[in-house]
């Protein structure tokens, strides 16, 4: 092989067709889906939390994409239906997860609504859940003797918390709260009627 | 259109692009061996002749009399190409010394950053009043530091000193190569700083942020251009198929970085598959082409012998560049993204068998019948294992996209394990063993300690050995106690906990195994060390013949 012209073109074309097919193709596929009616865009704290997320790497351990009975049953572990790309329309970036080192969160503001299960288990998982593995996120609280005005006091299970103290949590604490107690999408999705069946009269 | 019809038709048109392709090879004369073309690697007089200069003259000459004689005939050495090589290995020389720098500072944060995280999954109340050591960032700092850092460093050093070599010209343009390196550094390490404090895109391997990723992209560019320059002005007529692998690699990796991390322009699910476009082209389009390269270079230069098949080796580039860009989607089975997509990245990840048993049939070939050298060359060792490991790992993974496999693995610990062979077992492996060689011709100084070596070697091997059977066991485990639905969630956490002790540990030895490496660089580099008069041997030998 003797051409630098043979060369670059061919190994441009292997990637444009792999960015075709993995890039532009989903890229048309999913431009037009309209958000389903019942998925509310995230308020501003949301989307704070949301970043507090990301910033954190939840990402790494917890999926948000609960799959058909077929493949595993999510379902049964209630984490939901399975998910569709209408139910992603106001996430970016996406936070899909390739791990389930930890529970699927799609659908974990459904199944915890509680503000203060989250922070005490933010706090402290295995004060909620024994033997779990998840970092405690102490930093994004403070431990101190008495709460100023308007700070709120994680409630926290008698014996974690260091006699005489009370555990407040942060503002970014409790945006990731927000977020995940409104991760919520169990409303009902219908799959797309194939658009070459001419509508009913 | 349904996807069976899809199918159908995708299978017709590729058929006939089959034959289209058999009858040009035919024509081509491509389907006869071509030694020639084979041995541009070789200066006239190389041939038969073993070349390891991380070796003390002493073993050197302890492995080439064990070489096993073929009969080729001797051919006086041609002066002007020995002298066109030194030209080039002085060109390069400093950007190379560079590259490698970079690549064994970000080799050591990134393996501390990995044992670390490695630890806080079995022990989780440990090191959590810093945000920048919680979990989700210093596993991330991990990953950025060895695949961005270590690998991608070592395999620009590994391109910027070969293509000189092989294209028998100095290096042109230099100033912009050291130049495009020192950005690329600049902004791993600010993105790392980035990544610790919170700053990140939030998707796997593109967390750097892209306002940082704009330095590395350019000084990819700025790498490139150096590149294609010394490509139009090579002496050579022949690109020799590590060429190939290299220039291609580059202009695919900088395609693929720009394309993913465009901002505002991906979104949803169309983000998620391009993520995964990006994530395993990475490892496919660069890391894999730069490590094959390699190894198309050194295990032949080392044992003096041309590759058995060339055209095999250009077979396995085009299969590798059309099949490997499009498996991406096999990270997302069972996701909510079209069906078609996910069947296509699992038929490609099952095609990548062919490029991958066309690399294992040609080295196997070369090495045949002296396979005893690796015991005396340890360079020789780590591309071998590399070679061999890049089989398994690449068997592994189409397998793994098989949907009845798939759906045990997905989401767990295998997976993590399954990226290690391939990223360390394979790619950082021919790694160290391309920079024990290359080293002593860039510092023209012999490694000070070769039982370092040998002891490096050990502490990776072992390391990885049991970081990947370890969690390979417990990931699979942990998929099988996510599928029964009569067991709760957590079962599947705790029965991972001694295989996840098990990755610590091993983890622990591959990071001391690199402070014994990157030591051993540094010796070398202050020219430390005993003035050597002949070292300890890895086979004690009787008596050598001279080296001829």
């Amino acid at each position: 092989m003797d051409s630098d012209l043979k060369l670059v073109s061919g190994a441009m074309v292997a990637l444009g067709l792999a960015t075709a097919a993995l890039v532009v193709m989903p890229y048309i596929q999913v431009r037009d889906i309209k958000p389903p009616p019942q998925l509310k865009p995230y308020t501003d704290q949301q989307l704070r939390g949301r970043a507090v997320y990301i910033a954190n790497g939840c990402v790494y351990c917890h999926s948000q994409q609960p799959r058909d009975r077929k493949v595993g049953p999510d379902g049964a572990r209630g984490w939901g239906r399975p998910s569709v790309p209408a139910d992603y329309s106001y996430d970016r970036p996406h936070l899909l997860g390739s791990m389930r080192t930890g529970p699927d969160l799609f659908n974990i503001g459904a199944r915890q609504p509680s503000a203060d299960w989250h922070l005490g288990h933010l706090y402290q998982p295995r004060a909620y859940v024994p033997g779990s593995i998840m970092p405690a996120y102490a930093y994004l609280f403070r431990v101190k003797a008495t709460a100023d005005e308007g700070e709120q006091v994680v409630n926290m299970p008698p014996g974690r918390v260091p006699e005489g103290k009370v555990v407040v949590a942060s503002p970014d604490a409790l945006d990731l709260v927000k977020y995940l107690q409104g991760l919520d999408h169990t409303y009902p999705v219908l799959p797309a009627l194939p658009a070459a069946l001419p509508a009913k009269p | 259109m349904d996807s069976a019809l899809l199918s159908l038709l995708g299978a017709f048109v590729l058929s006939l692009i089959g034959l289209f392709a058999f009858i040009w090879t035919l024509r081509q004369g491509l389907l006869v061996e071509n030694p020639r073309a084979a041995s541009v690697i070789f200066a006239p007089g190389e041939i038969g002749q073993i070349d390891d200069p991380a070796l003390p003259a002493r073993e050197q000459g302890a492995m080439q009399a064990a070489v096993a004689p073929r009969g080729d005939p001797v051919v006086p050495a041609d002066l002007t190409e020995h002298a066109d090589r030194i030209a080039a290995d002085r060109s390069t020389a400093f950007p190379v010394f560079v590259f490698l720098a970079f690549a064994c500072m970000w080799l050591l944060v990134g393996s501390v950053a990995g044992l670390v995280a490695s630890i806080k999954l079995h022990h989780p109340d440990w090191l959590v009043d810093d945000a920048w050591l919680t979990f989700g960032r210093i596993r991330t700092v991990h990953l950025n530091a060895v695949i961005y850092g270590w690998s991608t460093n070592g395999s620009l050093g590994i391109i910027v000193w070969l293509l000189p070599r092989l294209l028998r010209t100095p290096l042109y343009g230099a100033i912009w190569t050291m130049l495009g390196g020192t950005l690329i550094n600049v902004g791993v390490a600010a993105g790392i700083g980035a990544i610790a404090i919170g700053w990140t895109d939030g998707m796997e391997y593109l967390e750097i942020p892209w306002q940082i990723g704009i330095f590395i992209a350019v000084g990819f560019v700025m790498v490139i251009a150096s590149v294609l320059f010394t490509l139009a002005n090579r002496k050579v007529e022949h690109l020799y198929v590590s060429v190939w692998y290299f220039v291609a690699s580059l202009l695919w990796i900088a395609l693929l970085y720009v394309v993913a991390k465009l901002p505002g322009v991906h979104f949803g699910v169309q983000q998620a598959t391009t993520n995964w476009w990006f994530g395993h082209n990475a490892l496919g389009l660069w890391f894999t082409p730069v490590a094959v390269g390699a190894i198309y270079y050194f295990l032949p230069k080392i044992i003096g012998r041309p590759v058995r098949s060339y055209n095999l080796s250009l077979l396995g580039f085009w299969t590798l560049a059309f099949f490997y860009g499009q498996v991406g989607g096999h990270h997302l089975i069972g996701g909510p993204v079209p069906g078609w997509l996910t069947t296509l990245s699992i038929v490609q990840s099952v095609m990548m068998v062919i490029p991958v048993v066309a690399f294992s049939v040609n080295q196997f070939g070369t090495m045949q019948g002296q396979m005893h050298l690796a015991r005396y060359s340890p360079t020789l060792r780590f591309m071998m294992l590399g070679g061999l490991m890049y089989l398994a790992s690449s068997v592994q993974g189409s397998l793994e996209s098989l949907r009845s496999i798939n759906t045990v693995t997905h989401f767990t610990h295998f997976t993590v394990a399954h990226a290690h062979l391939g990223m360390y077992a394979f790619v950082t492996m021919v790694l160290f063993g391309a920079i024990y060689f290359m080293l002593p011709r860039v510092l023209n100084w012999e490694w000070p300690y070769p039982k370092l070596i040998s002891l490096h070697f050990w502490l990776v091997v072992v390391g990885i050995a049991i970081y990947f059977v370890g969690l390979s066991i417990g990931g699979w485990l942990q998929g099988v106690a996510m599928l029964d639905a009569a067991r709760p969630f957590m079962d599947s956490v705790t029965l991972t906990l001694p295989y996840l002790q098990a990755r610590s540990l091993g983890g622990a030895l591959m990071t001391l195994g690199h402070f014994v490496f990157v030591g051993h660089f540094m010796a070398m580099a202050l020219r430390f060390g005993p003035q050597r008069a002949g070292a300890a041997l890895f086979v004690q030998m009787a008596p050598q013949r001279a080296l001829s």
